[in-house]
């Protein structure tokens, strides 16, 4: 069972990362192609480092993408313990169904409804420009709510109810509670949710294109380089940001088992 | 008095004090869902129910018999997707529970990474594999084999579909599958019951609402893919969130295109709550 | 957790440094024509226009707007758009001004004919002289009141010679059997309406239905030999050999001849669409002055040739056709001889109506 469970990881692993292999090889093309592959070369590199618009758009992606995943956690994580907790069937059924609908509607569909929206007030409050940072900060955690909340709520369902109230009834508040009881029992679903917030926001193109105004973020970027072709310094950007994280990864993971076996090592040393 | 009402006052103010709590964790939540995603489908309502110059109009609703066969098929590629995300990613979800806590958070890490890319350059990635003289082709060529066409089919659409929502379905699974106690399996083990018992009645019943959130996070969008399906499946597949697309870009057909979406979403919803009726009488499950 | 969190901020960090080297941004003074100077230093121009559809720095090119910002002290903010219907519905809907936009010929009859352009006195700009007459008084500007030319294009056919047996010189190539599995299309219903309207010697822009109902029975009879559908994905398909033959824009056929020197390309006899990207201010915009400067400095030979060099589509600026440093100079496919010069057609903006009839008659194309 054992092997078979490493074996079957091992095929579905291989499968998901084949084709950002494939991104890498060409980023290391020489030719502008990223179908023929003609030679290897840095060339993509060092226009990736001269490109300041690349670079700040790639800048521009991790800050909205850093920020509107804490917003959306926060809020989801607390609206998921209060669906939890509603009592009127009814009124639970439609703010779940509610909170899906970013979900369900075709990406150009929420991008175009909230801009124009956002250009509704804008016009109201007379702004020239009523897009920027603050709407498609608003537009990302607007999409991004829903996976939170759905990655919370199984947790929440299998935690016993009875211990935030036991420890309610134990004299903390229910501030403490949340705190010391709710949340360390559904973190994994926090982190999975946060998780899904960031990687919707760090590569969403369409609502982000009607809701940016002139923040351009690298999947703006990416897509309207199609009426041309998009260029393998695209493909250099990815590349650097695959690397980057999976040796941040491998790092975490080595220091992770060092602590482990050292922890194993003092528990050892404690029982002789 | 007597316990039983000093009881009932401390269960009172409990549900009270409950009651409360919910409110006041929901109040931003709630507002934002109004301002944000409440009055955006009124927008878009509004749009469905009128032509160009803002009449109101029906006209939009009759031209819907066009787009029929597109979104049957949306629902049936979104469906197909779904059960084989699902029958995908559970084992999956399973066996990396098994691991060291640190080589649970790394892989969970490794799931969602593939996804940080950009979504255009993964799907010409995945073109350049499987084209008629792409990379598996070529293998094959190499390795004196016949070529076989995987891209414009179905079925690269359904793989492209199950790649991209992948993830979706592994996170809520795992994060349900780790907090099942081992102590339980051991109880059942010992009161005789065998791998496959086990798994029916121990682990499946405690899974489900992972099962539920995953099916949902990946149905739901995947019944508005865009993009993918016109990549990878050529001439053999039209999804409506292709076709939405285009009528939403284009300030002349909007109209249409929001009439589209909105009875995309209610159709959407029937399907959920649907779903929430049988798992409701399966598990007891309320989502 | 904690440390998941701390990654993260480090990942974000490490990526926020910026970038180090520099990109061309400098212009040779003295081969600028016009006058430039810094009254308007310190105001802000907001460019929107295609993505990569300026000489923006890559591979040692001159960086446009850096070298438009360097002589004029002018701050440009530059945004990109993928499509002229995009680029309409960001504009109308009002969320947004913009200074300067570079949409195509029936977008720019239809934003004049919605009163959404500032009118522009080109003739006072001292590099209108540059650009080509036959450029000038198109159809959708008549009177040159609203626009320059930035560049022109021309739909053509390109066709693998690996996989096609002889020559082709007609549209109908698209509907041959022979190379039923091999033959790309536009995945748009302007565009691939186009080729069965032509093939049909109709107008591109009738308003007849049964013409439109003819082409789409015709587009039906293509529908079994077609490998797919395709936008930008063509490059790929083409200079990877997975299609024998596509329609496509004749600037792009020769950026993927560079990596597929087996493809070729012809402009077939029945005619051809041609477009002309320009250079318009729309209503709202905020910086009058610059933005004039702006059209003024992409007029520029120096800087059109830069752009005509990285864009690879055809310049309608007589200084850069001319010009002994010019990569396409004589290129017969961008600047075809007058006897060799296909039958073109323009797009026309067209009315609500028609858009819908056609727009439905493609989705039944679609699922055929």
């Amino acid at each position: 069972m054992k092997t078979f469970g490493k074996i079957y990881m091992g095929i579905i692993f291989a499968v998901m990362y084949l084709p950002l292999l494939v991104m890498v090889l060409f980023s290391f093309n020489e030719s502008n192609s990223t179908a023929k592959f003609t030679g290897f070369s840095l060339h993509w590199y060092e226009e990736m480092l001269r490109d300041s618009a690349a670079m700040d758009a790639l800048k521009n992606t991790l800050i909205l993408a850093v920020v509107s995943t804490i917003i959306a956690t926060v809020l989801g994580t607390l609206a998921a313990v209060g669906i939890f907790g509603m009592r009127n069937k009814w009124f639970k059924t439609g703010v779940l169904s509610v909170s899906n609908v970013p979900m369900m509607n075709p990406d150009i569909v929420t991008g175009v409804s909230l801009m124009l929206l956002f250009a509704f007030v804008g016009r109201m409050l007379g702004a020239v420009e009523s897009l920027g940072f603050a709407t498609i900060l608003i537009a990302h955690v607007t999409f991004s709510l829903p996976y939170v909340v759905l990655n919370v709520l199984p947790k929440l369902m299998q935690t016993d109810p009875h211990l935030a109230e036991a420890a309610q009834d134990l004299g903390s508040t229910p501030v403490q509670a949340f705190f010391r009881v709710v949340l360390p029992s559904i973190s994994s679903g926090v982190v999975s949710g946060a998780l899904m917030a960031f990687t919707l926001s760090i590569d969403d193109f369409v609502i982000s294109h009607y809701t940016s105004g002139s923040f351009t973020t690298l999947p703006l970027l990416i897509y309207t380089m199609t009426k041309k072709r998009v260029t393998p310094e695209m493909y250099a950007v990815c590349s650097c940001i695959f690397i980057s994280v999976l040796v941040l990864l491998l790092i975490m993971n080595l220091s992770q088992v060092r602590q482990a076996k050292k922890a194993a090592q003092v528990s050892v040393l404690g029982k002789k | 008095m007597t316990d039983a009402k000093l009881r009932g006052v401390r269960e009172r103010k409990n549900r009270t004090r409950k009651k409360g709590v919910s409110l006041l964790l929901n109040f931003p939540y709630l507002i934002w869902l109004c301002l944000f995603v409440i009055v955006p489908v009124f927008i878009v309502a509004a749009y469905a129910f009128t032509d160009a110059s803002g009449a109101l109009t029906l006209e939009n609703f009759r031209k819907l018999g066009v787009y029929r066969d597109n979104i049957i098929d949306s629902f049936i590629y979104a469906l197909i997707a779904t059960a084989v995300t699902l029958v995908l990613a559970y084992p999956f979800a399973y066996f990396m529970t098994k691991r060291s806590q640190a080589t649970q958070r790394v892989m969970m890490m490794l799931v969602m990474l593939p996804m940080w890319m950009n979504l255009l350059i993964l799907t010409y990635s995945i073109m350049n594999i499987m084209e008629t003289n792409g990379i598996i082709n070529n293998l094959l060529a190499a390795m004196g084999l016949g070529k076989i066409q995987m891209i414009n089919t179905p079925g690269a659409v359904v793989f492209g579909m199950v790649y991209n929502y992948f993830p979706y379905m592994v996170l809520p699974l795992y994060s349900v599958l780790s907090k099942i106690d081992p102590a339980l399996l051991e109880a059942a083990a010992d009161l005789g019951s065998g791998g496959l018992s086990r798994f029916r009645r121990v682990i499946l019943p405690l899974s489900m609402p992972g099962v539920i959130s995953g099916i949902t996070m990946v149905f739901v969008p995947s019944v508005s893919t865009f993009y993918i399906s016109q990549k990878l499946g050529g001439t053999s597949v039209n999804m409506i969130g292709d076709v939405i697309e285009s009528l939403v870009n284009r300030v002349s057909t909007r109209n249409l295109g929001a009439m589209l979406s909105l009875v995309l979403m209610v159709v959407i919803l029937i399907c959920i709550m649907i779903m929430n009726r049988f798992s409701d009488e399966e598990g007891g499950i309320m989502l | 957790m904690k440390k998941i969190i701390a990654s993260f901020l480090l990942f974000v960090l490490l990526f926020s440094v910026g970038s180090c080297g520099e990109r061309n941004d400098t212009v040779d003074a003295s081969l600028l024509r016009g006058e430039y100077n810094k009254d308007l230093a310190g105001t802000t121009l907001k460019v929107y226009n295609w993505g990569e559809y300026i000489s923006d720095g890559a591979e040692d090119s001159l960086d446009v707007n850096a070298a438009f910002e360097k002589l004029t002290g002018i701050k440009v903010e530059y945004s990109t758009y993928d499509d002229n219907e995009t680029m309409y519905s960001d504009l109308v809907s009002g969320a947004n001004y913009y200074d300067i936009i570079i949409p195509s010929d029936y977008m720019i009859e239809r934003l004049i004919r919605e009163d959404r352009l500032e009118t522009v006195d080109v003739e006072s700009l001292s590099n209108y002289q540059y650009i080509d007459d036959q450029y000038k008084n198109l159809y959708f500007d008549p009177d040159n009141a609203y626009s320059v030319p930035y560049n022109v294009g021309m739909v053509g056919l390109i066709y693998n010679t690996t996989m096609v047996e002889g020559t082709i010189d007609s549209w109908e190539a698209l509907w041959d059997e022979k190379y039923s599995g091999d033959i790309l299309t536009f995945n748009n219903p302007r565009d691939a309406f186009a080729l069965a309207q032509l093939i049909l010697g109709q107008d591109l822009n009738t308003t007849n239905p049964a013409d439109w109902d003819a082409a789409a029975a015709l587009l039906k009879e293509q529908s079994p030999v077609l490998q797919a559908r395709v936008m930008d994905e063509v490059f790929n398909k083409m200079e990877g050999g997975n299609a024998a033959m596509a329609p496509y824009y004749a600037g792009d056929y020769l950026l993927m001849k560079d990596n597929n020197p087996d493809l070729a390309f012809v402009y077939p006899k029945e005619g051809v669409n041609i477009f002309c990207d320009s250079v318009c201010v729309p209503k709202g915009c905020q910086n009058y002055d610059a933005a004039v400067l702006y059209m003024n400095f992409l007029m520029e030979p120096e800087i059109a040739l830069a752009n005509a060099e990285a864009l690879c589509y055809a310049s309608p600026n007589t200084e850069v056709v001319s010009h002994d440093d010019y990569t396409y100079k004589d290129n017969e496919i961008l600047y075809p001889s007058e006897e060799d010069m296909p039958k073109v057609q323009w797009f026309h903006d067209m009315d609500a109506e028609t858009v819908e009839y056609y727009e439905t008659l493609w989705v039944d194309v679609l699922n055929s």
